[in-house]
């Protein structure tokens, strides 16, 4: 496998992700999440996964980073993290318990031989395929996952409608 | 690529989600931090299924796409969850969201 665009992806998104969680403008944090969100989609697509990618750029770069978006303008807040500075107490415990995560993971990836091999031939994930595996076997799941999104968009509705006797409080 | 470096960006796209999850204080943040974390899960399905032995059988791929959609269903309703609290508290500070009883 042709190994300078999985990494050059992995790169992209690894930068989007530290960007987004470490830039102060948060509509700047919501764009830098699009770039890692494309990033991970590109990379899908490299390792030869075309429906994933395509299912990730879509539903994330486009519709979870514009949700993000529009909830950054309904809940904007004038200044508050620069009022709020970071306590670099917290921060150090923080970056510590992130970094502690990663070492333990890594160590236990970098200490299993079986985990360093080179990639079989490339499979044909078909869309074609995907269709008749998910409207066959995985007809249930489908199902489910209908039931939950209907769920969770009355839900999200319901939340985020004016409270019904907030004027009187 | 090998594997072990596809789980390795994993593992530091999770490390990187935590952290943020756990530094910034807006609740939005938080919430992009944990939508990090369920990316890096993500990636590690294409990498078993991009060199598992059987990867006709599209199982990662598979997997991927409902937890995918696991995940937007989670981001909508975090967020209206995020604008209500804002309507009520007056701030996203996660720190300042301190009262059960509203």
């Amino acid at each position: 496998m042709n190994f300078a665009l999985p990494a050059f992806f992995a790169a992209l998104s690894i930068a989007g992700a530290v960007a987004a969680l470490s830039l102060r403008n948060l509509v700047h944090c919501a764009l830098a999440l699009v770039l890692a969100f494309a990033g991970l989609g590109g990379l899908y697509v490299a390792l030869g996964a075309q429906f994933a990618g395509l299912a990730q750029i879509l539903v994330y770069s486009g519709a979870v980073a514009i949700l993000i978006v529009f909830a950054v303008l309904l809940v904007r807040e004038r200044d508050e993290e620069q009022r709020h500075p970071i306590r670099w107490s917290n921060s150090l415990s923080g970056i510590a318990v992130a970094v502690l995560v990663f070492i333990a993971i890594a160590r236990i990836l970098t200490s299993d031989s079986s985990l360093h091999r080179a990639a079989p031939a490339a499979p044909s994930a078909t869309i074609r395929d995907i269709g008749t595996m998910m409207m066959g076997a995985d007809i249930l799941p489908l199902e489910i996952i209908g039931l939950l999104l209907t769920a969770a968009m009355l839900g999200a509705v319901i939340l985020a409608l004016r409270e019904r006797n907030a004027v009187k409080s | 690529m090998t594997l072990d470096s596809l789980l390795l960006v994993s593992a530091a796209l999770f490390a990187i989600g935590l952290a943020g999850a756990l530094l910034r204080r807006n609740a939005i943040l938080v919430l992009v931090g944990i939508e990090l974390m369920l990316n890096a899960a993500n990636l590690n399905f294409i990498a078993f299924w991009r060199f598992s032995a059987h990867p006709e059988a599209f199982t990662g791929v598979l997997f991927l796409l409902f937890s995918i959609a696991v995940a937007a269903a989670e981001a909508a309703v975090g967020l209206a969850l995020i604008i209500a609290i804002h309507r009520h508290y007056k701030t996203a500070n996660v720190d300042r969201i301190d009262r059960m009883k509203g």
